[in-house]
């Protein structure tokens, strides 16, 4: 499912946060936000969600205007992880996950048994099946990143939007999430996410959008975006894209003056 | 590691059941017990008369305004996503009052028996109005909140200015004693007018069952869950405002069983809002059954009304609440 957005300008109060900013993410690939604090990722990733209504340009989802959508019928094509992991309440791990089949069930009915498989894969997926009992409110914050994510994974959306997910998680299970990840988008789904840790980025995303102010500025393969020129340019440092074992790495060598 | 205990081994629908008996069960002992003893055996006119005139409506009005009373309370604190919001909150249930007590100020309720409920009906109508003109249709739960304030403040201010300058003792004695709530002495055509207002509301507060539910996870999670938070926000609005208001203007202000009601049974449905709202129904409408029959058994000794009562548990509770709360903010 392919989203796609077209000059988007979002004001949040008096600041204009994008400002023209043309985006596309197409199915069966992996797409990071990468850019500085403030440069626009998570109003982007709203945006792309319908969160907030854009100032100008459009938000378009599988070719069809983001508006033109029923709100259930886009909940179970898109799922949307926000960048504040909140829980209210202390509900269980499990039904906290069980919160993203709410689109697929009539009001009123049960889980159904597509739910429970649904639900348990999640929490297989984000290896939180032995917490599943456990109320969220006595949980780590990596733990219920974790649990978060699994519910945004229950949801079954053809895309998902997940904002900053390897925040907060341990390193086995960044590369435990970004191995889902690509598992999802090689299976045909789209996957964005805003991202800091640009050499996941570069390992895991098929394509890379690297934002500054507000606006693109420059999309494509990690080699097109990470290049010395725009790591300087965007976030004044002096780094490069390099390989370690075969695996590629964007080595920090110092702030720029 | 803590698992949630198993209540009774049961999963929360069938929780909810036995809620629910155990409301019926309640409105069978507000039917049979009162202060002129007659049992179950008691034959006659009297019983008849007594039966239908004065342990009916007040049995059914217990069983309603309690019911509305914790449904609307679940729905506030699951709305709200606070755990100390209680209906007066949202300034209906002064609005309420308000109008009843202009009704007596102004005489009218000496003219028409009716003018009383109808006044405390116009009163939720009007504080609902201005509550939503003050918070608009698109704010967050904090100008909800402040805008029920404003409102209550209001209202408040109002009902002193009208006590003021009442000349007629007997009206002010009125008025005081129709604030502090009570189930007693209403009739089935006060009961008639505010029953189904009191439904709808319930009905319209049990709908948001999903919405409470996705609101777990913060309103932009929600919103991406398909629940419409504009719709939401007027199904809270205007639930509470004819399910409280209606209560609170045939019985008065009671309070608290909004905010206890809620908090007691929030474990047995396993913290979740969505299935809190049937369970403080039921819950609502045993505890203020119950809570009125004990009235009317000390009633030979002291005469006690069920507004003062339910303040006199409930703001202690609403203290423990407070220092709970601030231990599980700052430990």
């Amino acid at each position: 499912m392919r989203i796609e957005a077209h000059g988007l300008h979002v004001r949040l109060g008096r600041r204009e946060v994008l400002r023209g900013l043309d985006f596309v993410a197409r199915a069966g690939e992996m797409t990071a936000v990468i850019g500085p604090n403030g440069a626009g990722k998570t109003t982007l990733l709203k945006a792309l969600a319908g969160l907030v209504a854009p100032s100008a340009g459009a938000v378009s989802l599988a070719g069809r205007a983001l508006g033109g959508w029923l709100p259930r019928a886009r909940a179970r094509a898109l799922a949307y992880l926000p960048q504040e992991r909140i829980t209210h309440w202390a509900l269980s791990a499990r039904a906290v996950v069980a919160l993203g089949r709410l689109p697929h069930q009539p009001m009123g009915a049960g889980e159904s048994p597509a739910d429970t498989r649904a639900i348990d894969a999640a929490l297989t997926a984000m290896d939180i099946s032995h917490l599943a009992a456990r109320p969220v409110s006595e949980m780590s914050g990596g733990e219920r990143t974790r649990v978060l994510i699994a519910r945004a994974l229950a949801q079954e959306p053809a895309a998902l939007l997940a904002d900053e997910p390897v925040a907060g998680l341990d390193p086995s299970h960044q590369l435990g999430l970004f191995g889902h990840l690509t598992a999802l988008a090689s299976a045909g789904r789209t996957v964005v996410v805003a991202l800091h840790d640009l050499s996941l980025a570069a390992r895991f995303c098929h394509r890379l959008v690297l934002m500054q102010a507000g606006r693109g500025v420059a999309a494509g393969a990690a080699e097109e975006v990470l290049t010395r020129e725009h790591l300087e340019a965007v976030y004044g440092i002096a780094a490069q894209l390099t390989r370690i074992g075969g695996i590629p790495v964007v080595l920090v060598a110092d702030v720029l003056p | 590691m803590r698992d949630f205990p198993g209540h009774l081994g049961l999963a929360p629908r069938y929780r909810i059941a036995l809620l629910a008996a155990m409301a019926a069960l309640a409105f069978m002992l507000s039917l049979f017990v009162g202060p002129s003893g007659l049992g179950i055996d008691a034959t006659g006119e009297a019983r008849a008369l007594i039966f239908n005139e004065i342990r009916l409506p007040r049995a059914l009005l217990g069983a309603l305004v309690g019911g509305t009373l914790g449904l609307a309370g679940a729905a506030l604190q699951g709305y709200l996503r606070n755990p100390l919001a209680e209906p007066s909150l949202v300034g209906i249930s002064g609005g309420a009052a308000l109008g009843a007590v202009l009704a007596i100020q102004l005489g009218l309720s000496h003219l028409l028996a009716l003018a009383l409920p109808i006044g405390g009906l116009a009163g939720a109508a009007i504080a609902m109005l201005a509550v939503v003109a003050l918070a608009g249709a698109h704010g967050g739960p904090v100008t909800l909140i402040l805008a029920g304030l404003a409102v209550s403040s209001i209202a408040t201010a109002l009902i002193s200015l009208a006590l003021n300058l009442s000349q007629n003792p007997f009206a002010s004695v009125e008025m005081v004693f129709w604030m502090m709530g009570s189930l007693a002495d209403r009739s089935l055509t006060q009961l008639w007018i505010s029953a189904p207002l009191m439904l709808l509301g319930c009905g319209l507060l049990l709908t948001l069952a999903r919405a409470l539910d996705a609101l777990t996870l913060g309103e932009d999670a929600a919103t991406s869950l398909g629940i419409d938070l504009s719709r939401t926000r007027l199904a809270v609005i205007a639930g509470t405002a004819l399910s409280v208001g209606a209560a609170t203007a045939v019985t008065g202000i009671i309070g608290f069983v909004g905010l206890i009601v809620p908090h007691m049974l929030r474990r047995l449905v396993q913290h979740r809002p969505g299935l809190l709202l049937p369970a403080s129904l039921f819950g609502g409408a045993s505890m203020l059954l119950v809570a009125d029959v004990a009235l009317r058994v000390v009633q030979p000794w002291v005469e006690l009304r069920i507004g003062v009562l339910t303040a006199l548990i409930g703001a202690p509770f609403f203290v423990w609440l407070v220092l709970k709360t601030r231990a599980e903010i700052a430990p």
